[in-house]
């Protein structure tokens, strides 16, 4: 039992030494980030700026509604990207840096070490895409949203991130395979998993097929449950529907995103392309 | 032998408990794309190491010497559970490397060639997350960490200076103290010393003799230093195409190759130059 104990510690002071490895880059990397910040806010501009496009093209809609569900939309965007990074990275930086043997040879287990990566992860992410969402919805738009429930759809976003981080596992797996396009493919994952899960528009406009695949994707019922609390001022009561998905997804990818991350350690280790050689 | 019937046969060997370091037939095959054949040219099978077999006993410094593409980062990447081997067996106290790699890790640590930190990262910054992964907290390395860096000559001013403004020496001292922060029973040296100035080499052998004399350590050091090896080592290992071909005292080997130097014992038992290099190791290096 003490022993037990002893080595659960261990594994989370290990998750807990990802986190502050993170917090350093981040500090060391700050204006960069800044950057990179400013360069997702104007991204995000332009797509909400499309509602005013439409209406002053004689469209008509509800001007208000339409760039607050195009924000929100960029926003999970932003977000998802963030999660995809941080956990492509985990491969990636470190492969690129040379630390990634030093770290795959410390006695922390795989599960701890990628859910410290995970962790801060969502900390940096939920913490961008508050001010991404603040500074988008009131400092460019003064956007009203009289209805709007903001802790429901925070907790709808931070149960969805359980079930990112399990897909940003398997993809991050991507670099040990491929270390220089690897990292791309995660933007065409994340992509795919927006695009059919009605990142700008409602999921029925789609193909059959791809309404399929939106059933399976938490991105759907992230982007509904956080356009229902917004817009409509739903409760957490209210959202069960969206909530009981996503943790049953939750509860899925974890597991097979650790598996796949185990197979592509096997796979670099059988291989020699942990380190690059040559 | 198929990888079954290999892992069956070394089960069926006992294993020295007792013994820091046992590495029985040990085999690792690398393929890769032949593109000497053109894009559909098939696969290349290069051996990096050959069937090697050796022991080192608790508290003894081994050097193994070879040249580039020998094998001796393979076997170091073996022995900290980073590479997958083929065929035989490898245990660091009594653990296997496969199936028991999470304990061989909490004994080991190594230093390589190149001193792989986060270079936006201070030395302190990148020794204290390190240790983390090893289960220390931060009141354990809070004291640890200006002590371990004071003993290994890193100037005081400099702990919070990015790692990118230190020369190469001043980061493989800090790579020295990283790999000792968590106190290994085994310390892997894979070229510690390889492009460094002769100054911050000596003062990193200095630093090796004194983890020998201070540390509970055994050390396994690979490298192409002649005199680094017979300074530093208790006993001598000629790694040559994969192929452990001697290992014993150096003085030893030199009596059984009759020669009066290792260098002339590393030619009469690989027969060739040491500094030799073919075409072959080139494309040997890549793998191995």
């Amino acid at each position: 039992m003490r022993t037990l104990l002893g080595t659960m510690r261990a594994e989370l002071v290990g998750a807990g030494g990802v986190v502050e490895r993170n917090v350093y880059l981040t500090k060391r990397y700050i204006w960069w980030d800044v950057a990179w910040f400013l360069w997702t806010v104007a991204n995000t501009l332009t797509i909400v700026f499309i509602a005013k496009g439409i209406e002053a093209t004689g469209g008509q809609l509800d001007v208000n509604a339409t760039m607050t569900t195009l924000l929100i939309g960029a926003v999970v965007w932003a977000y998802l990207g963030i999660l995809f990074e941080f956990l492509m990275e985990t491969v990636a930086w470190e492969r690129w840096e040379g630390t990634i043997e030093y770290t795959f040879m410390a006695p922390l287990s795989r599960a701890m070490h990628l859910a410290g990566q995970g962790v801060f992860a969502i900390m940096y992410g939920l913490l961008r895409a508050i001010f991404l969402f603040a500074a988008c919805a009131f400092l460019f738009f003064d956007l009203e949203m009289p209805n709007a429930n903001f802790f429901p759809a925070f907790v709808v976003l931070l149960v969805a991130s359980v079930s990112f981080i399990g897909i940003g596992m398997m993809m991050s797996v991507l670099p040990l395979i491929s270390p220089e396009k690897g990292t791309q493919l995660g933007f065409v994952a994340q992509g795919t998993l927006l695009v059919v899960s009605g990142v700008y528009y409602p999921v029925e406009v789609l193909p059959q097929w791809m309404q399929w695949i939106a059933t399976v994707s938490p991105a759907t019922y992230a982007l509904d449950g956080i356009r229902e609390a917004i817009l409509e001022g739903q409760g957490l009561t209210a959202m069960w529907d969206e909530i009981w998905p996503l943790v049953i997804i939750g509860v899925v990818s974890i597991p097979l995103g650790l598996w796949v991350f185990a197979r592509g350690e096997q796979y670099a280790k059988k291989h020699g392309k942990l380190k690059r050689s040559g | 032998m198929t990888g079954v019937q290999d892992a069956e046969v070394m089960e069926a060997v006992p294993r020295r408990l007792d013994a820091a370091v046992e590495v029985l037939e040990l085999r690792k095959d690398f393929v890769r794309r032949d593109t000497k054949r053109g894009r559909r040219g098939g696969k290349r099978r290069r051996v990096a190491l050959d069937g090697v077999t050796f022991t080192i006993e608790r508290g003894e410094t081994v050097a193994i010497l070879g040249q580039n593409g020998s094998g001796k980062s393979t076997l170091v990447r073996l022995l900290s559970t980073l590479l997958l081997p083929d065929g035989g067996r490898a245990l660091v106290l009594g653990h296997d490397v496969v199936t028991e790699a999470r304990a061989v890790r909490r004994v080991v640590n190594r230093v390589s060639v190149e001193a792989s930190f986060f270079k936006k990262m201070s030395a302190a910054e990148n020794l204290s997350y390190a240790a983390r992964y090893y289960g220390m907290t931060a009141g354990q390395t809070r004291e640890k960490i200006p002590e371990l860096l004071e003993r290994v000559g890193f100037p005081k001013d400099r702990r919070d200076e990015p790692m990118e403004n230190l020369s190469r020496g001043m980061q493989q001292k800090v790579a020295l103290a990283r790999a000792l922060l968590t106190s290994p029973v085994v310390l892997l040296l894979d070229e510690p010393t390889t492009g460094l100035d002769p100054r911050s080499k000596l003062e990193v052998q200095d630093f090796i003799r004194e983890i020998r004399t201070s540390h509970d350590s055994t050390i396994l050091l690979c490298t192409h230093d002649l005199a680094e090896a017979e300074t530093l080592a208790e006993r001598v290992g000629i790694l040559d195409r994969g192929r452990l071909l001697a290992l014993e005292p150096a003085a030893d080997l030199k009596r059984r190759y009759e020669a009066q130097t290792l260098e002339e014992a590393f030619f009469a038992a690989s027969g060739r130059a040491f500094e030799a290099e073919v075409d072959e190791d080139d494309d040997r290096e890549v793998f191995a």
